[in-house]
């Protein structure tokens, strides 16, 4: 179990140090700085071996965040850990900044002795935690018995992430799919490796206490919609469907009725959550192709040609494109000719990077550029590292669609019909790398 | 970079310095130095040339980015350029920056190095500087080749200014570090020892830390160094602190040409020269009386060069030894440093202490600092002042202060730090040994050592204790009275445990009169135990029951039940339930005469144990030689079995160390104690003085490979092949401790008529002088026999460990038998030449008792192992042995005949050697009488 958690700044600072076992010294927080954050080497790798102690962390901006740990934990529950208290503290007040940790520190302290008790991590759902810890600190006392009995009730309850009698005068729900594509491709277009990894926002103000169903085109769910007889569209749901490799749920999602009908049913918390995560790596739909073309001329002269085509529907709009082209150590000058968008030779980063505000589907764009090299002694061979791109597409890479969202309320009167629902799927890219 | 920025700013680099000061993390570092990567190397691209200063700030900016540790593969070129200029900051840079990022890289080197030699042999000194800097701080193998012809004629010119001088003399000697065989010796090197007399105070310094270094390598070259920097010297010492204007350091003149100067002088051995003999007593005189003045400033600057001079001198006066009034007042001094408050003089003053208490005039000295050192060990709160005040007292240890000193590091064993208690155990077992007046108080200072550190006493020690108690009558009463109440603890570790066991099922018996230690309790003692010792030791423990059922057959039937118990019979590992099923067979068929006869009491122990004493003897001096004895008996198939040694070794020098560890069964140590003065013999002192050098030649008679040497410190194997007249000795020294060795030197000289080539010996690879703990380091020795020869060569050894020298003295094993060719021949052709050979100096015959059981198969192999021909069928008595070979040497080849008759019933042997020579027929029969 977790044995400590301690938060630093860029520089190796302690911000935050919270132990919770006894068995985390007092030389723990320095081992760490000194064998990671001062380390004459990057560390790279986000678990750390220190004198039979484990330090795991992850980077925000600036900051450091560490568990410790003693025992053989579950490394991959750690860093769900460690992520969920990522989520908890922008909830509360924002970016992750030295600044704001400075300024929150009560809270954050107040916060992991909610979140992990004696190492094991507890409740860390925002709404649950948002009602009884609050940031207006003595506002806090005005709570009567009552509610504070409510809350206790709720949140050691059977649903302890939606309390009772929440009422709105309009139902509405909100359904963001947020995906991420990956992608490394050989020069000559061969898919190397390929996945999205997605994930379904929710935000919904409902009243009462309803139940929701939630239906997208699961290739299991469809296949055996097939099967049952139901043949609404035969030809065209076989088509449509994906095949997602695994997926995670919110604990509000009846896993038990997933394992079993692979419906996803479930009682939603009160403003915004993440419902599920998924993976798809069949049938992917790729934005966009990358086509390089690196000539060298002479030892002092490289000639960079690069192709974007943009494959998907022509009334889709694709945003915020940015192409990077790596270019060699001793480059010496640049020239580019671009026919849309703006490119700039950044020396700071040793690349050329390509802008292009927004594209339609089915086009094609344009660079070249000419670098200049200055001989240098080394025989060393430029390594050639990958074109990477960034993007932004109105749909779903995966083919992800969602089929239903029902609600239930019993109790209150409204009915699905009632509920005004909006959906928006949104697909960016992950690291999307074409070689060159 | 405040004296570039100074005269001509460079503007820029201070703004990118500054830049990259302000970046808040790494990322944003690398996006800077990117950054400004690009816009150098547009720089240097650009086509129209860039002026010398642009140049110098760029490549200013790039060796900051390189010393930040980002790699730089451009701008060698620029750099290069920069020396030819003519402006001395371009130039400085341009050098800074090949001798901090010159790779080999050929076409820049041939570059480099030329316009180094452009700036040699320019007439402008800074240049010259420059150059020489730059050659010193690359100091590669091409830099050495391509200038150390050069250097050394800078040196020595007449016109070369005091400061270009001083760094030739500087770049000299890190060339000669660097690759010494490119440094070659002439006629400069006797103008560079006159360099002592320079004038200029700088160019002397210089020059003397050249000369230490050449001299080490070449000591007769550098000679008339002593005489020039005794003058020298005295010169200094005797000066007024102003007379020496800008070389006086806080009132102290010229501390560092003081303190080089003592160390050159330590390289060699005291000046024959009455007079310059006088002088330097004289200096060293006035050094230990300034010492004694009042400080002339308060500053700590002013006492620490007066301390680094008096130091210097001290060891100076400790490797001459030979002053003994010179020896006492520096011990004098020291011991007033001991109290110092400052901790590095408490250090720095045992440390000197240490060797001073290895001198025969000054170990009275040292001694009576004792109390301080034991104070110093009591209270003192750095541990390494305290491992040095071990050290001290481990060296002043002597008779008349063992018992204090022992009791002293027994108590600290208890609160010392872990890193040095297995040295401090081992060194309080050794001197526990050496000075053992009385048995009993062994004992107690053994079982108390178990005691209080038992995880480091190592299991020889533990053996020895056994040994001497089972060989001793008179402490055995009292060692199982003191085990018995050791194992009292309530929680005892698990070597006492092994003791205990031991001991009591040898001796329990002349304790169980008492009823506090009757038999049954002795039993229940040993027994409470049982369980949380290991497999071996419970082993130990279940033969010490069997002798229990022995001495007490009252205990029978309760040791029986234990021994049927499931967990003894029924044990999962063999070697105890072996144990319990033949014991309890044993004890319960056996009738009690049987049982008395089997389980007699141990007999004193025989030199069949002897790797065990091996290991242990390697705490003791010319044990060495007896342990080589024993193992190579032991491994010999028993061959060299105890008679033989006991002959041998009563020939040689009386060891009396052997007496205690009951090797012989001859005279008591009582006998022998008051003949050597000491019970145990400790190496380091005595075996230099002591080694009985027969002895090893008669181990190696017979054969090639073994270990030559060893003791708690060192182990010398030896492998050796034959040729003709040539000869490849490999030696291998390796270290049994965890601390490294330092200084490590051997050498093999051959003494006397030896000396006078009839033994051509060269030494192949020289040796590294450190050897790290536990590691192994070879030397190999080419041996050339030019005629035959009846001595050994010495083989030298010196080594500091934990600050003390060691120095050792063996004899390598080189016979005139090495060099045999067999030759077969058959009956007649053997009489024949038996005849030939009648001249009465030819032959030699011995006549002499049998020290080893006559064995024929033995006897065999070990003429076998004389490297002759062991010819059959020749004498008409087949009990006779004979042989012939011809021994090879460069001048002549002499051909051998032997005749060996054994008389079984007389136990004697008659050995006749018949050679072309007389001198071998002589020796071959010294070498070989000792051998039956």
């Amino acid at each position: 179990m977790i044995g400590g958690l301690f938060i630093y700044n860029h520089k190796g600072e302690v911000l935050i140090s919270r132990v919770y076992r006894d068995d985390i010294g007092r030389n723990a927080v320095d081992a760490f700085r000194v064998n990671v954050i001062h380390a004459r080497q990057q560390v790279r790798s986000p678990v750390t071996n220190i004198a039979r102690t484990s330090f795991f962390h992850v980077k925000r901006s600036n900051i450091w965040l560490a568990a410790v740990t003693k025992q053989n934990v579950n490394a991959a529950m750690v860093f769900e850990f460690l992520y969920k208290m990522c989520d908890v503290m922008t909830a509360y007040f924002g970016k992750i900044s030295e600044e704001n940790i400075k300024n929150n520190f009560v809270l954050i302290y107040e916060l992991l002795d909610e979140i992990l008790d004696f190492g094991y991590p507890q409740n860390s759902e925002t709404g649950a935690l948002k009602t009884f810890i609050t940031q207006q600190g003595i506002k806090g006392q005005h709570q009567t018995k009552e509610e504070q009995s409510q809350i206790t009730s709720q949140v050691t309850g059977q649903i302890g992430w939606r309390r009772e009698g929440i009422k709105y005068r309009r139902n509405e729900l909100f359904l963001d799919v947020l995906e991420s594509v990956n992608l490394l491709m050989s020069p000559q277009g061969q898919v190397l490796s390929a996945h999205v990894s997605g994930r379904v926002v929710m935000k919904s103000y409902l009243s009462g206490m309803p139940e929701c169903k939630f239906g997208m085109n699961d290739k299991i769910v469809i296949d055996k919609q097939g099967k049952g007889g139901t043949t609404d569209e035969p030809g065209k749901s076989g088509k449509q469907s994906i095949a997602i490799d695994d997926c995670t749920f919110h604990q509000c999602v009846r896993l038990s009725k997933f394992d079993s009908e692979r419906s996803i049913s479930f009682i939603p918390p009160d403003g915004e959550y993440e419902l599920m995560r998924y993976r798809t790596t069949k049938d992917i739909i790729l934005p966009f192709r990358v086509i390089p073309l690196v000539r060298e001329v002479g030892r002092t002269k490289l000639e960079v040609k690069v192709v974007i085509k943009s494959n998907f529907k022509p009334s889709l709009l694709a945003q915020k494109i940015e192409v990077r082209i790596p270019t060699p150590l001793n480059t010496s000058g640049v020239q580019v000719i671009c026919m849309k968008g703006k490119a700039k030779y950044k020396a700071s980063e040793n690349a050329i990077v390509w802008k292009i505000k927004r594209m339609a589907g089915m086009k094609e764009s344009q660079i070249s550029a000419e670098i200049e090299l200055l001989p240098t002694n080394d025989k060393k061979k430029w390594a050639r590292p990958p074109i990477s791109m960034n993007f932004e597409v109105p749909f779903a890479p995966s083919g992800l669609k969602v089929r239903y969202l029902k609600v239930f309320e019993s109790k209150l009167n409204y009915s699905d019909h009632d509920v005004i629902k909006w959906v928006r799927y949104i697909g960016r890219s992950g690291i999307y790398e074409t070689r060159c | 970079m405040p004296a570039v920025s100074k005269g001509d700013g460079m503007r820029g680099l201070a703004v990118f310095i500054s830049d990259i000061r302000n970046c808040k993390s790494k990322e944003a570092e690398i996006k800077r130095i990117n950054k400004e990567l690009a816009n150098i190397r547009s720089k240097f691209k650009g086509d129209k040339a860039l002026d010398g200063y642009s140049k110098k700030k760029y490549v200013c900016k790039l060796l900051f980015i390189f010393l930040l540790g980002h790699d730089i593969d451009f701008g060698h070129m620029e750099a290069v350029n920069l020396l030819s200029s003519n402006k001395y900051t371009e130039k400085q840079i341009g050098y800074l920056f090949i001798s901090v990022l010159v790779n080999s890289n050929s076409e820049l080197i041939r570059l480099i190095n030329n316009a180094i030699k452009n700036d040699l042999s320019s007439r402008n000194p800074t240049f010259m500087c420059l150059a020489l800097h730059c050659i010193a701080n690359v100091g590669s193998r091409e830099m050495a080749e391509a200038f150390a012809g050069e250097i050394p004629r800078i040196l020595v010119a007449g016109d070369t200014m005091d400061s270009v001088k001083q760094s030739a003399a500087l770049c000299l000697l890190r060339l000669y570090k660097t690759s010494p065989d490119l440094v070659l010796m002439g006629e400069w090197t006797s103008r560079v020892v006159h360099l002592l007399n320079d004038q200029h105070m700088g160019v002397v310094t210089a020059a003397i830390s050249l000369i230490t270094c050449l001299s080490q390598k070449n000591p007769d070259e550098f000679k008339t160094c002593v005489s020039l920097a005794v003058s020298r010297l005295s010169r200094i010492v005797s000066s007024a602190s102003t007379d020496l204007q800008d070389y006086t350091y806080y009132f102290v003149p010229a501390p560092w040409l003081s303190c080089k100067l003592l160390r050159l002088l330590q390289c060699y051995p005291p000046p024959e020269d009455g007079a310059v003999k006088g002088r330097l007593v004289e200096c060293l005189e006035t050094i230990l009386n300034k010492a004694q003045e009042p400080p002339k400033s308060k500053k700590v600057q002013h006492s620490n060069a007066k301390n680094a001079i008096l130091f210097e001198a001290i060891s100076l006066i400790i490797h001459y030894d030979s002053e003994p009034n010179l020896l006492v007042r520096a011990c004098n001094q020291l011991g007033q440093f001991l109290q110092h408050r400052e901790t590095n003089l408490r250090y720095l003053a045992l440390e000197s202490m240490c060797t001073l208490a290895s001198s025969e005039f000054s170990h009275e000295a040292v001694k009576t600092h004792i109390e301080t050192v034991i104070n110093a060990l009591k209270t003192e709160r750095d541990v390494s002042v305290r491992q040095r005040a071990a050290d001290l007292l481990y060296a002043m240890c002597d008779r008349s202060n063992a018992k204090q000193i022992v009791a002293e590091m027994l108590s600290y064993l208890e609160t010392a730090d872990y890193s040095i208690r297995e040295e401090m155990v081992l060194k309080v077992a050794i001197l526990a040994e050496k000075y053992a007046v009385d048995y009993s108080w062994y004992v107690d200072t053994i079982l108390n050592l178990i005691r209080i550190a038992g995880d480091y006493v190592s299991e020889e020690v533990w053996y020895r204790v056994i040994q001497i108690v089972i060989n001793r009558d008179d402490v055995q009463g009292y060692a199982a009275k003191t085990v018995f109440e050791a194992l009292q603890a309530p929680a005892c570790h698990e070597n006492m445990v092994k003791v205990g066991g031991y001991i009591l099922g040898e001796f329990g018996n002349l304790i169980a009169g008492d009823p506090r230690s009757s038999p049954l309790v002795q039993f229940n003692l040993l027994h409470s135990k049982f369980h949380l010792c290991s497999v071996p030791t419970r082993a130990l423990l279940l033969s010490a029951y069997i002798k229990f059922i022995n001495l007490f057959p009252e205990t029978k039937s309760t040791i029986q039940e234990v021994l049927r118990s499931d967990s003894q019979i029924r044990n999962s590992d063999v070697e105890l339930q072996q144990r319990a099923v033949e014991y309890l067979k044993l004890s319960s068929i056996a009738s009690t005469d049987v049982l008395a006869t089997v389980l007699e009491e141990m007999p004193p122990f025989p030199e069949r144990e002897s790797s065990i004493l091996a290991k242990l003897k390697k705490k003791k001096g010319p044990g060495a030689v007896s342990v080589n004895e024993l193992e190579e008996g032991k491994r010999e198939g028993g061959e060299l079995n105890g008679g033989g040694e006991r002959g041998g070794d009563s020939s040689s020098t009386p060891s009396p160390s052997a007496d205690l560890l009951g090797l012989r069964a001859g005279p008591p140590v009582t006998a022998a104690a008051p003949s050597a003065g000491s019970l145990l013999v400790d190496v380091f002192s005595e075996a230099v003085k002591q080694p009985s050098p027969t002895a090893f030649l008669r181990l190696f008679v017979c054969k090639n490979n073994g270990v030559l040497f060893e003791n708690q410190l060192l182990q010398i194997g030896i492998k050796s092949e034959y040729r003709q007249n040539l000869g490849r000795m490999y030696l291998f020294y390796g270290n049994k401790t965890s601390v490294q060795f330092v200084t490590f030197t051997t050498t093999v000289t051959c003494p006397g008529e030896l000396q006078s080539h009839i033994l051509h010996i060269h030494t192949w690879n020289s040796l590294e002088p450190l050897i790290e703990g536990g590691a192994q380091v070879q030397q190999v020795i080419n041996i050339e026999c030019l005629t035959d020869f009846s001595d050994a060569p010495l083989l030298n050894i010196k080594f500091r460990y934990g600050g003390a020298l060691q120095n050792l003295t063996l004899k390598l094993p080189v016979t005139i038998n090495k060099f045999f060719q067999p030759t077969e021949m058959a009956s007649h052709d053997f009489f024949q030449r038996w005849k030939q050979l009648s001249l009465p100096q030819q032959e030699a015959q011995k006549i002499f008792k049998a020290n080893h059981a006559m064995d024929t198969e033995v006897l065999k192999a070990k003429l076998l192992g004389l490297g002759m021909a062991l010819l059959e069928n020749v004498d008409p008595n087949p009990e006779n042995f004979v042989c012939a070979g011809v021994i090879q040497t460069k001048a002549q080849q002499v051909g051998s005949l032997l005749r060996l008759e054994p008389n079984a019933q007389a136990q004697m042997y008659r050995l006749t050697v018949r050679s072309s020579k007389d001198t071998v027929s002589k020796r071959l029969c010294e070498l070989l009488a000792e051998q039956f």
